[in-house]
């Protein structure tokens, strides 16, 4: 296969799963918001600040309004944090492999994209957000699934999934990251607020009711992290989307740089023990696990699209 | 009952099917007796089948239009075919070979000792001022001499009947995906029509395609690699440089996917690694193939592709070069090319031309206008040319002082009366002007004409222009073995 053909492949899956996920990152912030008590809301600053495209946001915007904010990550074209910035990119690298992928694959791609565009004013208003992002997000998925049941399971496949799961590794712990911004002065024992808030990072990862088949006890800080960091069985999970990412290593030749990455960053995660995961530390590890990922990200970038 | 063949009008022109009011020629009795019995419903659902069929099958020519969300038209397609009795194709596919093989001997000689200009025959001047030489070229020798292995001639046909060859297209002539297209298309509407009547197939023309590519591989092995080198999706063939691709079974690559090693091989970037690559299908222009040797800016192109050609370890159809007689005024001498290289008398004629580079046909270039067709020497695509007779009298004084300014570069030819065919408009037959574009493949020991081509048809009332670019559409092309009716 071609090393452009892959490369295409690849950023189409890493550029649609980032558009799902962007919306995502919306919703739990819209969501928590609503929870915090007034007065001591953090506001929209902290997702442009995770999303580490403060800069590029300031150049055009002075303050962190919600509505600023939102433009800059639902349709801003310019913004490359932006929903509608990410389908179009998507939309760029399928129209470049419509011989790889089937037709109607393409065409789900472009029906999106184009979806988001002319509904993106909804997405400002408190109103139409929830359907406006749940609608990206739906549309997202539908594109995975009909590639999932369509597409040749071929190596050109494998670079699909991988482009994914790096990219839904990376977008899960900036949603952990989110958390983590908003958090009030954490008390031990339970703020009122505590388990509310954990609760809609967890719906907004769609992981509420499969954290509670896993875990089976009331949600907790701790267990909630060590669900999206570490569990095997959650595709959403961190470690999982890593699982997922070294099957299809495993299919490709020349592997040994990217698979060696990988394994740094897996035992990583495994060993991160409770003290890690306390609130000062959190953000610095997620910093590492972002690194990580951004190392396995250059290896296959050297070894197949170079 | 709607198609009335009493009413349809063939005054003044060639009909491909119709002889006379109400009278079919004998190779397109069997399809009139057909369309006859349709009823406006059957019309309506056939065309309906047809635009679906295209559809479906993604056939599209690209127009990029970000806006739309896509850049791809659907091909207009009309469904009465165009009839070509197979005694009268074979006489036109023994010329068209004799053709291209007097083309490519010229092209040789022109790259080599230019025997024709020392003969006096071909001007030297013509080639100080050919935009298409490449002095790059001069002295190499790609297998067996062929410079252009695929070249699309343009046919048409003369009130009178006779067949011409209009123009040769020996850079990267596109539309034969369309012809196969096309027959696909007819056999989903119209499968009765093909079971009763002997219509001869077109539809190995992608496996003549790579046997010829795999002929000229420089390296003698079981499987060369095979590459369509394409500019890229925004191209408005690329549609055909899938197709193709796709039909051959060979990588679709862009400049960027091909590198050429210290060791003067072309190899593809693939991701197991480097891989390499023994025959290029260009689609790209001479002018972008290399920035080394052309256009340094190009980014469509491979560094160092001539030297590896030079070296004979890639093989490039068509070669570089091989537009130097894919040139309007050159092309007034083909009929001398074939006399002077074969030693034959042309099958297929040219268009009487006048060169403007000559001063006496200049003069009558100049007081003539209104009756010619003027051409620039190097435009396709219909671009830049003045019909006189159609023309305003501004637009013919401003040709004049462009042939004034640069003779070298226009020639002129009377203007034919293009045949018609019936075409369907509102559900309705009416004639339309119509061309043909077959194709012809030459590899060192062979060469191969398509089954008739592609038939492209003017659909405005009147019109001779025929590229799609400019509101054309085509027809399935038929060559009928009438044999023994």
């Amino acid at each position: 296969m071609l090393s452009r053909v892959a490369e295409n492949i690849y950023w189409m899956a890493r550029y649609i799963e980032r558009a799902e996920n962007t919306a995502r990152l919306v919703m739990v912030n819209t969501n928590l918001l609503l929870d915090l008590p007034k007065g001591l809301q953090p506001g929209w600053q902290p997702i442009v600040e995770i999303l580490g495209t403060e800069e590029n946001y300031l150049q055009n915007n002075v303050d962190f309004t919600e509505r600023a904010v939102l433009k800059f990550l639902i349709a801003d074209p310019q913004s490359p944090s932006s929903i509608l910035f990410s389908l179009q990119m998507a939309r760029e690298n399928a129209r470049t492999i419509r011989d790889i992928i089937p037709r109607e694959g393409w065409e789900q791609v472009n029906d999106l994209y184009l979806m988001a565009k002319s509904n993106s004013a909804s997405g400002y208003t408190k109103k139409g957000r929830y359907d406006y992002l749940k609608n990206i997000i739906l549309g997202a998925q539908t594109i995975t699934g009909l590639l999932a049941g369509t597409m040749l399971h071929d190596i050109g496949y494998d670079f699909l999934r991988m482009g994914r799961n790096l990219e839904r590794a990376e977008m899960t712990t900036r949603i952990i990251d989110v958390r983590s911004a908003n958090l009030l002065e954490e008390h031990e024992g339970l703020t009122p607020y505590e388990n509310i808030q954990w609760m809609s990072v967890l719906k907004s990862l769609t992981a509420y009711q499969m954290y509670r088949r896993t875990i089976q006890v009331r949600v907790r800080r701790k267990d909630v992290l060590k669900f999206l960091l570490k569990d095997k069985k959650f595709p959403r999970s961190f470690f999982h989307s890593l699982l997922e990412v070294k099957s299809c290593l495993q299919d490709l030749p020349r592997n040994e740089a990217a698979i060696t990455q990988l394994n740094e960053v897996g035992k990583k995660v495994l060993r991160a023990d409770q003290a890690i995961l306390q609130q000062n530390e959190l953000h610095q590890f997620i910093d590492e696990l972002q690194l990580g990922l951004a190392q396995i990200n250059q290896a296959i970038t050297r070894t197949y699209f170079q | 009952m709607t198609i009335r063949w009493g009413s349809y009008k063939v005054k003044g022109f060639y009909d491909e099917l119709i002889r006379v009011a109400g009278k079919p020629r004998p190779s397109a009795e069997a399809l009139c007796q057909y369309l006859r019995n349709l009823s406006d419903r059957e019309i309506e659902e056939y065309k309906t089948a047809s635009e679906m069929a295209i559809s479906v099958m993604g056939i599209t020519f690209t127009v990029y239009c970000e806006e739309e969300g896509s850049i791809d038209r659907a091909w207009p397609f009309d469904i009465i075919p165009r009839i070509i009795p197979k005694s009268e194709w074979t006489q036109v596919e023994k010329g068209l070979k004799q053709r291209v093989k007097a083309l490519n001997c010229f092209i040789d000689d022109i790259y080599h000792d230019q025997n024709i200009v020392k003969a006096g025959i071909f001007p030297a001047g013509l080639l100080e001022n050919s935009v298409n030489f490449r002095p790059q070229c001069v002295g190499i020798d790609p297998p067996g001499g062929i410079w252009a292995h695929i070249c699309g001639s343009d046919l048409v046909r003369d009130k009178d009947g006779v067949i011409y060859v209009l123009e040769d297209n020996l850079r990267v002539p596109s539309g034969v995906s369309y012809m196969l297209e096309n027959r696909q298309v007819m056999k989903r509407v119209f499968p009765d029509l093909f079971e009763n009547q002997n219509i001869l197939p077109v539809d190995d023309y992608p496996s003549k395609l790579y046997d010829m590519l795999a002929a000229i591989s420089p390296r003698v092995i079981e499987q060369p690699e095979i590459v369509v080198l394409t500019p890229g999706i925004y191209n408005s063939a690329y549609f055909e440089h899938a197709y193709l691709a796709q039909q051959m079974g060979a990588e679709l690559v862009e400049g960027r996917d091909l590198v050429v090693e210290k060791d003067n091989c072309v190899y593809m970037r693939t991701v197991d690694g480097l891989s390499r690559v023994d025959v290029i299908y260009r689609r790209i222009d001479d002018m972008f193939l290399d920035p080394e040797a052309f256009h340094p800016d190009s980014h469509l192109g491979v560094p160092g592709l001539m030297r590896a050609w030079k070296a004979g370890n890639v093989a490039l159809a068509n070669a570089p070069g091989a537009g130097v007689a894919d040139d309007k005024v050159v092309y007034a001498f083909v009929p001398e090319f074939i006399r002077y290289y074969l030693n034959e008398e042309p099958l297929v004629r040219n268009v009487p031309t006048y060169k403007c580079v000559d001063k006496d046909d200049k003069a009558y270039v100049l007081e003539h206008i209104a009756e010619l067709v003027v051409k620039p020497a190097n435009e396709s695509g219909g671009y830049g040319m003045l019909i006189g007779p159609h023309a305003s009298v501004k637009e013919r004084e401003q040709f004049k002082k462009l042939i004034r300014k640069d003779p070298r570069n226009y020639i002129a030819q009377p203007m034919l009366m293009l045949s018609t065919a019936p075409t369907l408009v509102n559900n309705r037959v009416e004639p339309r002007h119509l061309d043909l574009r077959p194709f012809i493949l030459s590899s060192p020991n062979d060469a191969y004409v398509t089954t008739g081509g592609l038939t492209r048809v003017a659909l405005r009332k009147g019109s001779i222009v025929v590229n799609s670019s400019q509101g054309g559409g085509s027809k399935d092309t038929w060559i009928v073995d009438d044999e023994g009716r």
